[in-house]
């Protein structure tokens, strides 16, 4: 399945393909700081870059609302932005500030806001898929009309947790969407070596409507994306979508050394050809819908968004150390 | 204080009293496991509330505790009061990421902007010829883990007070029922009561020795009471009623008047409840004991089947008697 929504007002349609390209920019742009905070050693911990998989988050978070919940990974930087995040406040969570969205407490691998639907990110793998289930299961219940996106990698497919609640998601019709993200690689093993049989046929058989897609094409994945979110929502039940796509790092900024596992012309074919912003920004030249300085503009403005964020980071305090013991019980 | 009571009720009947009277109050609370509805539980702990409240909100759930579990979790995030039933106690181990990870520590992380008031309740309890896998008391698993409360309700009128408690409560609550106990019968008002999660119960005033006990080994304690005041041994019987959070001024106190104390668990000695609360004694009650702290749990073996091996792997009236007669030294 390919289909693209088509549009039913053009400026609007327009409106939303070049916002959809000034998302995917931004994403791109946050996570080159994130690296540089990283290699200049001014971040703790790890830090899981989303670059070349933009299109998914993108894609995907333009068919909700805002009050639509979503819940994401370890490699989750993109789904928050996508579902409005706002920088500064992302920038201090990676630096452990106070200012951050959990006050420090959660760090890159745990960013939640309830003022955008985030449930929050996960670093057990498939951590978050009950999560969002019971997020759907919820609104259902409730009769609030929201949608519950629960982001994963391929990796979580060898989660057993993910079939159980697939399982009830299709048995109380529940409104929540798994996404898959297919980067190719488990961390350091290609997905062949751990996935047997077929990826869709794991959702089929629980009676779930499945979709592959092009994680690189942003049209695409918001096509269809649209589509599973539009049926969930009316109440016919959950949808899994397959974005096949890359991760243009390692697993970590540390990964760096990763021919072991797979090569540099592989990278680079993915990196020239199959660009999800480039591959946008041209076919909005090619489709006249925008001119190439728009998209330069793009790209600067949110370059020095980004650098003013990460000042603001930097400069932020610390939580006091008298803040280690709140927030333990509601 | 509530009313007196003027009836005896069982303590399943305790149980399912707090559940109807929750329900009725807060649309929001619904009940999800395995034959919980027509079946009522194995148990028939829950029998009747199907009738009442109807299926949205007593859900049959497939043989799924992970599953369930987790979308209780994200339920809880986003509107409802899940109460989620795990027959036996000992599957409590197929929701431990559920918990530990995701429920236990999401307030944490997201900087206390997310809440998940859920309650888990599930058994505890041996003898009653079920093996290895059907009659462990796990409740030690849970009481290591910050974000989590852990309740162990004794008599019908603790586990109606204290449930409703959990109910309201806004965090992730434990609530460890001994299947033993189900049909035990005392005084419970007809009236509306509540009981505070966190304040120990002085079950019986004595002079010589503090038997603390938790769950069913208050009724050993206080069995072995009777056969101690028999011997002219006061024994004083103190029940913590929750182990997290947990009342120390009560057990201190207790000791430090008796200056002797046995701790009773029923899950397993080495690692567990007992040494916790031993711990908190010998700090709390140093200067005032005339021995040390004993403790009876369960032995450090899988349960057995065969009555009289499963038999000696637990505290009884007659041990504990014996112990705290050697304690006393008489």
């Amino acid at each position: 399945m390919t289909a693209t929504a088509q549009p039913t007002d053009v400026s609007q349609q327009l409106d939303l393909w070049l916002h959809m390209y000034r998302q995917m920019v931004a994403i791109r742009e946050f996570e080159a700081q994130v690296n540089e905070l990283y290699t200049r050693a001014l971040m703790p911990g790890l830090a899981h870059l989303y670059v070349g998989e933009e299109a998914v988050a993108v894609g995907v978070c333009e068919a909700l609302e805002r009050t639509d919940y979503i819940t994401s990974t370890h490699r989750g930087h993109g789904h928050c932005l996508a579902k409005g995040a706002s920088p500064d406040q992302m920038f201090a969570e990676l630096l452990g500030k106070k200012a951050g969205y959990c006050k420090g407490k959660g760090g890159s691998m745990h960013i939640a806001d309830p003022a955008t639907g985030n449930l929050g990110a996960n670093a057990i793998v498939c951590g978050s898929a009950g999560i969002a289930t019971g997020a759907a299961f919820a609104a259902q219940r409730l009769a609030n009309g929201r949608v519950a996106v629960c982001f994963f990698g391929e990796g979580a497919l060898g989660q057993g947790v993910l079939y159980e609640v697939m399982n009830l998601a299709s048995l109380f019709k529940l409104p929540v969407i798994y996404v898959c993200e297919n980067n190719l690689y488990t961390e350091y093993t290609h997905y062949s070596e751990t996935t047997a049989g077929d990826i869709l046929s794991r959702a089929t058989a629980f009676g779930i409507e499945a979709a592959s897609v092009d994680g690189q094409d942003v049209r695409a994945v918001y096509g269809i994306a649209k589509r599973l979110v539009d049926r969930a929502r009316h109440g016919d039940g959950p949808g899994f979508l397959l974005c096949n796509t890359y991760r243009y790092h390692g697993h970590h900024v540390g990964d760096i050394n990763r021919e072991y596992y797979r090569s540099k012309q592989e990278e680079l074919k993915w990196k020239t050809e199959r660009d999800p912003i480039t591959n946008f920004g041209k076919w909005l030249l090619e489709q006249k819908l925008a001119e190439a300085g728009e998209l330069e503009r793009v790209q600067s403005e949110l370059e020095l968004e980004m650098k003013k964020a990460v000042e603001f980071a930097v400069a932020a305090p610390y939580p006091t150390v008298d803040e280690v013991g709140e927030d333990v019980y509601a | 204080m509530p009313e007196i009571a003027d009836r005896e009720i069982t303590f399943a009947q305790a149980v399912r009293e707090a559940l109807a009277e929750e329900m009725r109050l807060d649309k929001t609370v619904c009940i999800m496991g395995e034959d919980v509805a027509e079946a009522g539980t194995p148990f028939k702990v829950l029998s009747g509330l199907l009738e009442e409240f109807g299926k949205d909100r007593v859900l049959d759930t497939p043989i799924s505790e992970a599953g369930f579990t987790g979308l209780a979790v994200g339920a809880a995030m986003a509107g409802l009061r899940p109460v989620v039933d795990i027959m036996f106690g000992d599957f409590i181990t197929l929701t431990m990421d559920q918990m530990v990870n995701q429920a236990a520590k999401i307030h944490y992380m997201s900087g206390g902007k997310w809440r998940v008031p859920m309650v888990m309740r599930t058994t505890m309890g041996a003898t009653r010829r079920s093996a290895a896998q059907h009659s462990q008391s796990l409740h030690a698993w849970y009481c290591h883990v910050p974000g989590l409360k852990v309740v162990l309700p004794s008599t019908p009128y603790d586990a109606k007070g204290l449930l409703k408690s959990a109910i309201r409560d806004e965090n992730p609550v434990v609530f460890f029922e001994d299947k033993m106990m189900y049909k035990l019968k005392g005084p419970v008002p007809t009236g509306e009561y509540t009981l505070p999660l966190g304040v120990a119960d002085i079950k019986r005033v004595g002079e010589d020795i503090s038997l603390i006990a938790t769950s069913s080994m208050v009724q050993v304690a206080l069995g072995a009471a009777v056969l101690l005041e028999a011997i002219g041994v006061s024994a004083e019987v103190i029940d913590p009623r929750t182990l997290w959070p947990l009342d120390e001024k009560t057990l201190v106190d207790s000791a430090k008047k008796t200056s002797r104390a046995i701790i009773l668990d029923e899950g397993y000695e080495r690692y567990g409840v007992t040494a916790e609360l031993a711990a908190v004694i010998a700090a709390g009650a140093f200067y005032d004991l005339d021995a040390p702290v004993k403790r009876m749990g369960a032995m450090h073996v899988p349960i057995p089947f065969s009555p009289p091996l499963e038999d000696v792997t637990v505290p009884t009236e007659q041990t504990v008697f014996e112990a705290a007669r050697a304690l006393c030294g008489r």
